[in-house]
């Protein structure tokens, strides 16, 4: 019916492709002309090959970016899913009505913008923190996001508050998914609560971590919002993000194609990773 | 392991053969034990996730000079001088409408283009079609700071920034994962239906219309449910395509505005509770929906 033929066919997809054409794929041939140009975003810059790519990798900025862009995203992505891998188990335990309370709470920073989310964090860090070293004389609590080491633990500590209930929400719905038979034929049989969690749910979860590995890996590389909001890549540029870094490069500097070859190769970066991200969390789901 | 756990339950299944009263009235003790304690720790983690958002809200409420001195306690009286004050600065209705305005039209396109996209693909099976499905995929791999720069030079040299423009860039980056769910779920669909509408005389456009489009109205609801928090707090692209101050959107606005009053708490903190409180209330009213949503994408 809806043949290569038939005209129906192409007048359903061509919306959709016709998007996706000026959108993502001519940013993309265009973007990757500009990035072995000199373009500064007002006159055609002309062809100097591969300069701005070998610029970029001795741009010790750009690679501190990059360092440190990775280094959060591990941290976190690890926090992230142990917290809301904790929270669903415990959301899933038949408490009831407390059970759409809790879920509640533990989802609502999800609601919240990145760049709402990094002020509420800077008044939380500079402000109430400061009272509490004020009133107890511990020196952990002050002087925070003023560091390198409370800057990058301000953003992981956001970032963790901001998805785990996300991803919790996710774990639910595929521990919901489990037989009750399975984890009752296990509790007869006298499996400790930790032994079913390891040993059934654990590996019934793994369809869940590949989207969730995903989710969680691709929004830490990208972030932007936050990282302005809470830190601005402060101080001295030490918690400055990969996108930071791409951004200020192109919109401050006005260096439009030496950004470009920067941003080609975040982009290189993001799919290497998530295809071989995807590509292990599937082999362990058929195994499994 | 698996040893002492057999020897376990066989030493039950006596003790149950035995007197099976006690043991129901044991194990149920001992679940609502592990049941009480499960829910204090609830409590616990609740307070601790719910603290900075009361940190929030009750500083919103003290004047300048009451923040600087503590910030833990609570306000002295409730003083809605701040609220006044920064609705005023915000913008607020002005903001909010125009979030709302780019929200709700990028959603209404990405809902029509992505099922009318999936329903031709699924109903589809040749190589042409596979091979469509194949390109379409591929944006779900792109990071949207791969194609920022190309992207805004060229909406801008065709005059396309601001809301218009801004919901087709929407469009186009939403549409691989809007397509993907929708066909997930045209799986779903069985082919049988659309051939009995035919044989009604419905042609391909009813078919979509009166028969496709309602039965896939849960994956709508996770469509929108995804999108809908992306482009109500997204700054990063109205940053850059929006370039008239009448337009700006509510993250917009915050940003600005926070940079104007850098260092006076009192009002930031009530545009910040004043911005807040509305998602939060339309998400406690639809929570069934929106977790439903997230859980149904994640699942496909």
């Amino acid at each position: 019916m809806l043949t290569n033929r038939s005209k129906s066919f192409w007048l359903l997809l061509a919306p959709a492709l016709i998007a996706l054409i000026i959108v993502l794929f001519i940013p993309l041939l265009t973007g990757s002309y500009y990035s072995l140009t000199d373009w500064n975003g007002n006159t055609v810059g002309s062809f100097i090959g591969l300069d701005n790519y070998i610029k970029a990798f001795q741009d010790q900025g750009f690679i501190d970016s990059l360092i440190f862009t990775a280094k959060f995203s591990v941290v976190s992505v690890i926090l992230i899913n142990v917290i809301a891998l904790m929270l669903a188990t415990l959301v899933t335990q038949k408490l009831g009505k407390w059970t759409t309370l809790f879920r509640t709470i533990f989802f609502m920073p999800n609601l919240i913008g990145g760049i709402i989310l990094g002020f509420i964090w800077q008044f939380i860090f500079n402000k109430a923190f400061e009272s509490i070293a004020d009133l107890t004389g511990i020196e952990f609590f002050a002087g925070w996001l003023n560091t390198p080491a409370t800057g990058f633990w301000g953003l992981v500590i956001l970032f963790v508050w901001q998805m785990s209930g996300y991803m919790m929400l996710i774990y639910i719905s595929f521990l919901n998914n489990i037989p009750e038979e399975i984890l009752e034929a296990a509790d007869i049989d006298g499996a400790s609560p930790l032994q079913t969690f390891f040993r059934i749910k654990l590996p019934m979860l793994m369809p869940a971590f590949t989207v969730t590995l995903f989710l969680t890996l691709s929004n830490a590389f990208k972030i932007y919002d936050q990282n302005l909001a809470l830190t601005q890549g402060g101080p001295y540029n030490s918690t400055q993000m990969a996108a930071m870094n791409i951004y200020n490069e192109a919109f401050s500097m006005r260096n439009m194609g030496f950004a470009q070859s920067k941003a080609i190769i975040f982009l290189v970066i993001i799919v290497v990773i998530s295809i071989i991200q995807i590509s292990i969390t599937r082999k362990k789901e058929i195994s499994a | 392991m698996m040893k002492t756990s057999r020897q376990l339950s066989i030493k039950k299944s006596s003790v149950v053969k035995n007197s099976n009263k006690t043991r129901v009235s044991a194990t149920q003790k001992r679940n609502n034990k592990k049941k009480i304690s499960m829910i204090l720790l609830g409590i616990v983690m609740s307070l601790f996730w719910f603290y900075p958002f009361f940190l929030i809200i009750i500083n919103s409420f003290k004047t300048k000079a009451e923040i600087f001195q503590n910030t833990l306690t609570l306000p002295a009286g409730m003083n809605v001088e701040n609220y006044r004050t920064a609705f005023e600065k915000l913008d607020f209705i002005k903001s909010a409408a125009n979030s709302l305005l780019i929200t709700v039209g990028s959603l209404v396109l990405i809902v029509f283009v992505s099922s009318m996209a999936a329903y031709a693909l699924s109903r589809n099976t040749s190589k042409i079609s596979s091979f469509i499905y194949f390109v379409i995929a591929i944006g779900l791999l792109i990071p949207f700071q791969g194609i920022m720069i190309p992207l805004i030079s060229l909406f801008g040299k065709v005059s396309m920034l601001n809301q218009p423009g801004l919901m087709i860039m929407y469009l186009g980056l939403a549409t691989s994962m809007s397509t993907f769910l929708y066909y997930g779920a045209l799986r779903g669909i069985p082919k049988s239906l659309d051939e009995a509408a035919v044989v009604d005389g419905a042609n391909t456009f009813q078919i979509y219309w009166k028969v496709i489009l309602p039965l896939l109205k849960p994956t709508t609801i996770t469509i929108i449910v995804l999108n809908l928090l992306w482009f109500w707090n997204d700054y990063l692209l109205p940053s850059l395509s929006v370039n008239k101050e009448g337009m700006y959107t509510i993250p917009l606005k915050m940003f600005y505005f926070f940079g104007e009053f850098n260092k006076q708490w009192h009002l930031a903190l009530a545009a910040l509770v004043m911005v807040i409180v509305p998602i939060i209330i339309l998400f406690v009213v639809l929570q069934k929906h929106v977790v439903k949503g997230i859980s149904d994408g994640a699942v496909k």
